[in-house]
């Protein structure tokens, strides 16, 4: 089967005021696949996933060089629509952040931002979403009480409904399951592997295991620069760079 | 028995009776003024206008002043105050000079005495504008007042607010504005009310300022040009030129009552607000 790109590094620099957090990455992500970004803290993997959708701009003193292409289309570039951008390219973070409102507002936050009105529209794209994340049945007869008092794995999961909303294509997870207990990280990452068949995945995370269990492509960061990056399963058994294979081997980091 | 227990004993008495302290003052005052205001209160002291510089009659028309003199002075400071918060934490670069004049000229605004914006009002609204002395002027002055309360408090709301929440809906696609306005103002709220119930007990409880602002008519203001005399100077004319004092004490009693209603009003909408949300 042909493989299709979908959105591709080019030497991606990017600047915190005079500090170079990216030293020129290059990275092809493929459609319907799940790549994993991996390395210790502040290696850069973060700030690599935070450009893939232009989330690093709102931090003051950022620069960016270099282009990310979407399809084949440059989003670094005056003429993109980045609320557009973010729509396609939709975001999971860390601590999952639901909103103080209801569960079904929580989901019907992103579809109503971008215009959906009609009530039986909006019950459907709940409803979709709230399955696809794996939540459907143990919240479909609350959906009118508040998310905060779900469990941190359900408000992630939520937190993901509430993307898959959106009708993205890209979904990028910053550590998603650091805040989790062993038993929602296993659902997470049964939830992820369905999720790859009808999205694109980026997934950056502190936990060799997870990486090699959920991902087909692994990238290792290290001091803003990609040392190695390929298929996941390659890059765990056979690592060409000596520094990756002392990182996965917990020789450091 | 060691002395260390002892020591601890008496310092719990000290922190205790401070906390006493507090609510004897309270009690004490609210007290006083209940039982030497509560034989002036009457139906009629509330509906009636008063007759004969306040000697006669009720205090209706001074009520009247009041609420709208709390209303416009709310209406003119809350678009202003929070529009301003707004800037200062979601739009201005940290290293804005704009936004360092708009934070020193808050604070600055926060510490004149009123008496001050009130010879202001009285020189630039009521002569040069020609407002008169009248409700707009009067609400103009204690709007300008109670502006940095407002954006202070309105400020701190926002600052308290998780960094995820406007993370999280900007990468849902939100713009900045939808975010300001479904995530950032609901979720600020009461804090943004608190400061609107502080900026309240000040407007009622403004005398000097509005005398020289809003006059001390005693009729009844028909529109905004119209002059008005508010609850405190109502007290404050019926103390002071020896009219009556059982008056001014059903005054003070009335006062009281307003601030408590509109107190009980607040929390109540908060929590309200906080089910909602929660």
């Amino acid at each position: 089967m042909e493989k299709t790109l979908k959105m591709q590094s080019q030497n991606l620099q990017v600047f915190y005021n005079q500090y170079q957090a990216l030293q020129g990455i290059n990275m092809d992500i493929e459609e319907n696949k799940v790549t994993a970004l991996i390395g210790p803290s502040g290696c850069g993997k973060s700030t690599f996933l935070r450009s893939l959708n232009r989330l690093n701009e709102l931090i003051e003193g950022t620069t960016i060089k270099g282009q990310i292409y979407l399809d084949q289309q440059p989003i670094y570039s005056s003429d993109v629509d980045v609320v557009a951008l973010r729509k396609k390219v939709g975001m999971v973070f860390q601590k999952p952040s639901v909103f103080p409102m209801s569960i079904y507002d929580n989901v019907a936050y992103g579809p109503r931002i971008h215009g959906i009105k009609n009530k039986s529209r909006l019950d459907e794209i709940v409803e979709k979403s709230l399955k696809a994340a794996n939540l459907w049945k143990e919240v479909s007869d609350r959906l009118k009480s508040p998310a905060a008092r779900m469990s941190g794995g359900q408000q992630q999961r939520l937190v993901i409904a509430r993307v898959l909303a959106v009708e993205p294509e890209v979904i990028l997870m910053d550590e998603p399951a650091s805040a989790l207990d062993p038993i929602s990280t296993t659902r997470l990452e049964e939830l992820i592997g369905e999720l790859k068949n009808h999205y694109t995945i980026v997934i950056v995370t502190h936990n060799m295991q997870q990486a090699a269990r959920v991902s087909d492509y692994t990238g290792f960061f290290l001091s803003g620069e990609l040392i190695e990056f390929g298929k996941t399963t390659e890059i765990f058994v056979n690592p060409l760079d000596k520094r990756t294979e002392d990182y996965i081997t917990g020789r450091f980091g | 028995m060691d002395v260390t227990k002892q020591k601890d004993k008496i310092i719990y008495a000290l922190f205790w009776l401070s906390g006493l302290i507090i609510v004897a003052i309270l009690v004490s005052i609210i007290g006083y003024v209940m039982v030497k205001g509560i034989s002036s209160i009457s139906l009629a002291f509330l509906l009636e206008a008063p007759r004969r510089a306040g000697a006669q009659g009720g205090i209706s028309t001074t009520i009247a002043g009041t609420v709208y003199l709390t209303v416009l002075a709310l209406l003119i400071a809350v678009p202003i105050g929070v529009g301003a918060a707004v800037y200062l934490e979601e739009y201005a670069h940290s290293q804005s000079k704009f936004a360092s004049i708009v934070n020193l000229t808050a604070e600055t605004l926060a510490g004149i005495p009123s008496i001050v914006f009130g010879l202001f009002g009285f020189v630039f609204l009521v002569i040069f504008l020609d407002l008169g002395w009248s409700l707009l002027s009067g609400s103009i002055t204690v709007a300008i007042m109670i502006l940095p309360t407002i954006t202070r408090t309105a400020q701190e709301a926002i600052l308290t607010l998780p960094r995820e929440y406007r993370e999280n809906s900007l990468a849902l696609g939100a713009s900045k504005w939808q975010t300001i306005w479904k995530v950032i103002l609901p979720f600020a709220l009461p804090g943004i009310v608190t400061g609107i119930i502080l900026s309240i007990g000040r407007a009622i409880g403004e005398t000097a300022a509005l005398i020289l602002t809003a006059g001390s008519s005693l009729g009844m203001p028909m529109s905004v040009f119209d002059p008005a005399r508010t609850m405190s100077v109502h007290l404050y004319m019926l103390a002071m030129e020896g009219i009556s004092m059982d008056r001014a004490f059903g005054t003070a009693f009335l006062i009281i009552i307003l601030i408590l209603i509109i107190n009980y009003l607040a929390n109540l909408s908060l929590r309200k607000f906080s089910q909602a949300v929660r």
